[in-house]
Parts: C-alpha cells; sequence; structure tokens
C-alpha cells in the first residue's frame, strides 16, 4: 500500500459486490481556508458537548440548577429557562422538524455541510485522525510504518499504544460526558472517581466509549459510506444549483505534469490546469478521488479545496480548480459565460419559509404555555351513581398540573346540572361554597370531585359541566369541559 | 477447503469447483462481517449455557453458573417493593382511620394504594370503580347494608358477610316461601307493599291493610317498623330509591320466597392490615362514605 489509493478501484460497477474490502485511508496533513474552518467549528462542537453540563442556571430553591438536564426519574428536561414535561414532548418534534429543515436548507445551499463539518462521526474522526498524526507522523510516515515487515521495534509498539490510549481516553470522556447531561454534573463527577456512581452511568460510558473509539477510531469513512442514511437522500435532494465541491474540468484536460505541459502547449495540444499531483486526494479524509466528479463516498469537507490552493498557488496558476461550485457554471464557463450563483431560489426559500414557520408556531407555543393545567376523567364504573333519596352524583378524577415552582392556592369551581352540590375529597378547606387545595411546586395533584344533582332538576340524558379552577394569588385560570350524566 | 483456481470465462470470477452438465457455480461466498457475526452468535449462546439455566436433566436442569432464577428474582423484587414501600405503609397503618383523610399525603396514598387493591381483590363482584351489579352492593351510593363509617366498612372488609369467619356478619334473610312461613298470594301482596313504602306503583287489586299487617307480623323484626331497615343485621331500608336485586314485583316475590344470603369473603388474612386501612379509605372516599 505504498501508492496512493487508485480512485478507480473503489468505483462499483453493477455487478461487483455491494461491499468493498475496506482500504486504509492514509489522510495528509493540509492547512488552509476550510481546514481552518474545520478546526474551529470542530473546537466550538466538542466544547459545548463537553462544558455544556457544567453550565448552572438558578431556578430557585429545591430545583435542580443545571442549565441542560433530562431529569429522567422526576419525568423533567430543562434547557435553560424552560422546563418541560413529559407531555410536552411536542416541542422535541418541532426540535427534529426544525433540525430536518434545516438540513435540507444547509444541502440546498452548499451540499454536504452537515457531513463535512459539523457531524459527530466528522468531529471525532477528524480529532482521532489528528492524534494519529500527532503519534505516528503524517501520511508517508504511516504508510511506510504500516507497511514494514518484520519483528515489531519497541518504538512502534510504544507508538501505537500510545495512540490508541488516548483515542480510548477521549472515547471514555466522550461517553462520560454523556451521562452528565442525565444528572446533577459536579456530583456525578464526584461519584464517577470515588466509584460511587450507579452502575447504569458505567454501563452507558463503556457503550458510548466502545461506539466512539470503534466508530472515530477504526470503522472512520465507512460509517459515512456504508452506515450512514444521509447520503442516498441528501443525493435525492439536491439540484442543479446547489454547491458542491467540484473539481472545475472546463479549467481544461489533460492532466499532465508542468514539464509536459510545456512541451504540449508548444505542440498546440490543448492542457489543463491540473498538474497530476493527487494532492487532493491524499488529503481526503474517506479515500476518494474529487475529479472522479460528485459521488457519495465524498462528504464535501473542502479539504481537497485548500490542497488544491496550496499547490496552485505554488505553481502561479489561479486557486481553486476544485471549490464549492455546479454543473451550470462549469458549463457557462465552457460557453464562456459569467457564472451565476443562486443561493436565492424557491427551494431555499420554501425551506427558510418552513424553518421560519416552525419556529414561530414553537415560540408561540412556548410563549403561550400553561402554568396551571387541568384535566378531567370521569368515573366510567359507575358512570353515574343513583343515591338513596332519588338524587343524581357523577365523579369525576380531576388532576391539576402545576409547573411553577411553588406552591400555591388555588380555587375549584363546576358549573354544570342546577342546583347542583360539590363535594371535594380532601379538600384543605372550603370558604364560600369554593373547596380550596394547594398544589405543590412543580408536580401534579389528583383529586376526586363528586357532583351530586337533585333528582327533578336533572331531566337530560348528558349535560355539560365545566371545571374552573383558579389561583388565589396569581388569578390563574385554567378550565376543562365533561360530561354529567343521568343513568 | 476448495481450491478456487477455475475462473469463469463470462464474469470472470472463480468457481466453486462444482459442475452439473458443463454448468458451474459461480463462488459467492457470504460477506466477512456476516459470517464473523454469526461464529459470535453461536459463541454467545454457549456463554447463555454456561451462564443460565438451559440444558433439562434428568430429575431438574442444569442452572448456570450465576444460579439465575425469575422466582429468585420475583422475591426479590417483592422484597425491595416492601423496603421501598416501609415507612409510608407504615405511617398509614399506624395512623388513626379518621385521621387519615386530614393527611393529603396520607389520604393520596391510601387512595392509590386502595384502588390497587381493590382492582385485584374486590373488582370481579364489585366492579373497577366499585359500581357493584345485581346483588352485588354500588360502593360509590348512599346506602350501607353494614353501615358506611370508616370503622363499619373496615369491619365488614376484614370479617366479611357471611363469610364463616366468627366474627362475620351473619343474619340472613329467611326463606318465606320456601319455609312455608308465607303462602304465594301472601307474599305477592307484601312484595307490593314494600313497593308501596318507596313510591312504587302497586298491582291492581292489591290490599294495602293486609300488606302492612304481613309485613308488620313477619318483616319489621329486621327492617324495622316502616321499613327503614336495621345495619345490625344487615337489612336494607326498603324506603328508599336503592335496590340491590331489584324493585319489580316479580324480583320481589323471588327474594321473599327464596330469602336472600349474599356472601362476601373475610380478608384479614388475605390483606395485612395497613392494606386493609387503604382499602377501607378507598371505599370511603368513592363517595358514599358516612
Amino acid at each position: 500500500m505504498n501508492k496512493p489509493v487508485n480512485p478507480t478501484e473503489l468505483q462499483l460497477d453493477d455487478n461487483g459486490p455491494l461491499y468493498v474490502a475496506q482500504k486504509k485511508v492514509y489522510p495528509q496533513s493540509v492547512s488552509g481556508t476550510f481546514r481552518r474552518i474545520k478546526w474551529g467549528l470542530m473546537a466550538f462542537c466538542l466544547g459545548v458537548y463537553y462544558l455544556l453540563p457544567f453550565v448552572r442556571w438558578n431556578r430557585g430553591l429545591g430545583a435542580p440548577d443545571q442549565a441542560v438536564l433530562v431529569d429522567l426519574p422526576n419525568s423533567r428536561f430543562y434547557f435553560f429557562f424552560i422546563e418541560l414535561w413529559p407531555q410536552e414532548v411536542y416541542y422535541f418534534t418541532g426540535l427534529l422538524i426544525v433540525a430536518a429543515l434545516t438540513l435540507f436548507l444547509m444541502n440546498a445551499v452548499g451540499g454536504r455541510i452537515w457531513c463535512g463539518y459539523l457531524c459527530p462521526q466528522t468531529v471525532w474522526t477528524d480529532l482521532f485522525y489528528a492524534i494519529e498524526r500527532w503519534v505516528e507522523g503524517d501520511r508517508r510516515e504511516r504508510m511506510r510504518k504500516n507497511a514494514a515487515k518484520g519483528a515489531m521495534k519497541l518504538e512502534r509498539f510504544a507508538e501505537i499504544v500510545l495512540k490508541h490510549s488516548i483515542w480510548l481516553m477521549i472515547a471514555w470522556w466522550t461517553g462520560g460526558a454523556w451521562v452528565l447531561y442525565f444528572n446533577d454534573a459536579p456530583t456525578l463527577v464526584k461519584q464517577l472517581i470515588t466509584f460511587q456512581a450507579p452502575a447504569i452511568a458505567y454501563i452507558w460510558i463503556g457503550i458510548l466509549t466502545a461506539t466512539t473509539y470503534v466508530f472515530a477510531g477504526w470503522m472512520r469513512e465507512q460509517v459515512c459510506v456504508y452506515m450512514c442514511p444521509w447520503p442516498r437522500i441528501q443525493a435525492a435532494l439536491t439540484d442543479e444549483w446547489a454547491l458542491n465541491v467540484t473539481y472545475k474540468y472546463d479549467r481544461g484536460e489533460a492532466r499532465t505534469s508542468l514539464k509536459k505541459a510545456n512541451e504540449l502547449r508548444a505542440l498546440g495540444e490543448p492542457v489543463g490546469d491540473c498538474i497530476d499531483c493527487y494532492q487532493c486526494v491524499a488529503v481526503c479524509p474517506t479515500g476518494i478521488d474529487i475529479r472522479n466528479g460528485p459521488q457519495l463516498d465524498c462528504i464535501q469537507c473542502g479539504l481537497c479545496i485548500d490542497a488544491c490552493d496550496t499547490v496552485m498557488t505554488k505553481i502561479g496558476r489561479e486557486t481553486r480548480l476544485i471549490g464549492y461550485d455546479n454543473d451550470i457554471n462549469i458549463h457557462r464557463r465552457e460557453a464562456g459565460k459569467p457564472p451565476i450563483y443562486r443561493i436565492v431560489r424557491p427551494r431555499t426559500i420554501t425551506y427558510a419559509a418552513m424553518i421560519a414557520a416552525v419556529g414561530a408556531i414553537m415560540l408561540y407555543a412556548l410563549l403561550t404555555r400553561t402554568l396551571l393545567d387541568v384535566n378531567v376523567l370521569h368515573d366510567r364504573n359507575p358512570v353515574a351513581v343513583k343515591l338513596s333519596d332519588g338524587s343524581i352524583r357523577n365523579a369525576y378524577t380531576v388532576r391539576l398540573l402545576n409547573k411553577r415552582g411553588f406552591d400555591r392556592v388555588i380555587a375549584i369551581d363546576v358549573d354544570g346540572p342546577v342546583n347542583a352540590t360539590l363535594h371535594v375529597v380532601g379538600a384543605d378547606s372550603v370558604t364560600q361554597d369554593r373547596p380550596m387545595v394547594v398544589l405543590a411546586r412543580d408536580t401534579t395533584t389528583e383529586l376526586r370531585i363528586l357532583v351530586t344533582a337533585p333528582a327533578e332538576s336533572n331531566p337530560e340524558k348528558s349535560i355539560p359541566v365545566h371545571f374552573r379552577v383558579t389561583d388565589i394569588g396569581l388569578g390563574e385560570v385554567a378550565s376543562a369541559t365533561d360530561h354529567f350524566v343521568s343513568p | 477447503m476448495t481450491e478456487h483456481s477455475d475462473i469463469d470465462h463470462v464474469s470472470g470470477r472463480s468457481t466453486t469447483g462444482h459442475e452439473w452438465d458443463g454448468i458451474k457455480e459461480l463462488n459467492t461466498p457470504l460477506p466477512r462481517w456476516w459470517v464473523i457475526t454469526f461464529y459470535a452468535t453461536i459463541l454467545w449462546a454457549i456463554g447463555y449455557w454456561i451462564v443460565y439455566p438451559a440444558w433439562p436433566l434428568l430429575w431438574g436442569h442444569t442452572t448456570g453458573v450465576w444460579n439465575y432464577s425469575t422466582r429468585a428474582e420475583v422475591a426479590t423484587e417483592l422484597a425491595n417493593l416492601q423496603k421501598v414501600r416501609g415507612d409510608k405503609m407504615v405511617a398509614l397503618g399506624a395512623a388513626p382511620l379518621a385521621e387519615i383523610a386530614k393527611d393529603p399525603a396520607l389520604l393520596a396514598l391510601a387512595r392509590a394504594s386502595g384502588k390497587t387493591v381493590f382492582g385485584d381483590n374486590c373488582a370481579p363482584c364489585h366492579g373497577t370503580g366499585g359500581a357493584g351489579a345485581k346483588g352485588y352492593p354500588n360502593l360509590n351510593d348512599d346506602e350501607w347494608l353494614w353501615g358506611g363509617s370508616l370503622d363499619q366498612i373496615m369491619q365488614t372488609i376484614q370479617f366479611g358477610a357471611r363469610s364463616g369467619h366468627p366474627k362475620t356478619h351473619e343474619s340472613a334473610m329467611l326463606a318465606f316461601g320456601k319455609e312455608g312461613v308465607l303462602k304465594k298470594d301472601q307474599i305477592v301482596t307484601v312484595a307490593n307493599y314494600v313497593r308501596s313504602l318507596s313510591g312504587l306503583a302497586t298491582s291492581p287489586g292489591y290490599d294495602a291493610s293486609a300488606g302492612a299487617k304481613i309485613f308488620a307480623d313477619n318483616c319489621t323484626s329486621c327492617h324495622a317498623d316502616k321499613g327503614k331497615g336495621n345495619q345490625e343485621l344487615g337489612a336494607p331500608d326498603l324506603t328508599d330509591k336503592i335496590w340491590l336485586y331489584g324493585p319489580d314485583e316479580a324480583t320481589l316475590v323471588e327474594t321473599i320466597s327464596n330469602g336472600r344470603a349474599g356472601v362476601m369473603p373475610a380478608w384479614v388474612g388475605r390483606l395485612d392490615p395497613s392494606t386493609i386501612k387503604a382499602l377501607t379509605v378507598y371505599v370511603h372516599s368513592l363517595g358514599g362514605g358516612k
């Protein structure tokens, strides 16, 4: 494996196997605009992921003070100023819709931006490659070491051990950070260090350590090529205006060395700007040749742009022989017309509008979210009870939700059958015929409410009955409607 | 292993070396990852045999090195449950019945626990919500055969009715027809009288004074002078709108002829005292409690 991977060998023909044995990729280090963007985004993404659990947010006494927390035992999700209950899971549905639409918008604007810069698989694989380069050296050195025959020298052995140790440490901390989102982070860190943490925490750290190590250390581009559905979906969602990492073949063929190019030029033969240096292939983290055109294996990280620009600058030719571009512009330039870029077009406008619409709906739902709520469930067995004096009684299970961080007193009013009497099982007090109940902070209170109608005042089979609960202090009101049924 | 040196000229791929009438089979091995996974599952299964109970023996089975058993797991879970409930159920058991309703936490615990226990033990006769059925009292209404106070409800749950327990509610209604105490026409007359007590229509030609006399002679010892009933004896109030078996003449005639003696089991040995307390509070809170 001393020569670069021949891209044509990776091309699948229709009759070939569905899986090509993994060919080890040795990406070369590179510097340039896109490499800097990738370093920056990597630092940002990893920084957020590893540090966010330690950010504090004061919610008052008795409530957790972690900014982002999934509190499974108490069924609560905290995100800075937002606290969600399990029945509000639709906010996550909305978030997923926005995420999908954002992915589509990114794709319509600049192809696989997600794959190239933001996907965890890319971010961690990039980090693992950086470690590998730091420990074992750059592309050529790694290839040489890997191909070396004979007994392994102690130095080489130490290198391998060091690399895998660092990988495992990163993987371990990745799993460790994950569990911190489900528990008070500083407490859990203390417990983890003293081996006091619950077994489930260690199990999850173990699972995520294994997945991170295997995915980022061993499987790498295989995950993108064989496991991920997005490349397939992306290909179906893209259009001719989307900017993808493209080799601009309008800059001429054939690809040949500088010296040969001069000879050919002297003879009046056509020559391209590409000098066939294979630098774009050498830096590619998925081991492909971008000059073969858009392909599923390309994650569009832009590193080949940096590599090519470096070479073009060195030999004094125009840069961006590889760049974000599309077929339309290649054809336009071939025809001698100036390229046009249409970032704003019906597709991107539609996606943006959909994101705005879903976002607005979610924001509206969040701002008008009720902090006092009442649910009523009519007794099913029996639906109605006839009492000894002939009056009719219906019983309801009433659930009161207090989403505020403090206890409060609410009054219950029921508007239903004429002259009905109201009895709340376990009411704390009754003033002016209004039963009063204390609702504990951030929890649900269940009450049994009995509504009794005198025999003569309820001739109908079923009439609506309204339950209204009023916060005595704040004046917040919630109501629910059910039915009063006669046997 | 077969040597795959034989290459098929059309596809350029190796064959298995098998040949039938000149037709050769292309060598298309399973993907390596698939084969590895397959062998891994076999190893996994062997691990299962070693760790878990697996193979039947003549008298029993292999127990596995972990000594795992679902029965033991249930026992552990139940023990844990008792531990979790521990304090709260103890507090419930210690609290006087009348105090439970005043403490919201205890009331909620008693109602939740009572509801579950009711569903497991009482629902087959009384219905999931205590609505009852013909012959099985509705526990939501305000009519009680043996009394609807907390203490009375607990008494009934503990010892049942005609359950055979020494402390159970014993008295039963006499089968006036079967025992020959009343004749057929007398039974019809008194049945109509009973209907008239709660304002229901009577049959044409019914003799009210005869009915009153029969009732006074035979029924008042249990059902009291005006038919108001007696909870000491489990004799229902015959003047209200609630009927356990039905108010129509035919049902009343059947009741008087054959008597009634519904049975409820005693729960005192089967449910622990705190659970019975929870059940009492739950039934009381259904709406009919006095």
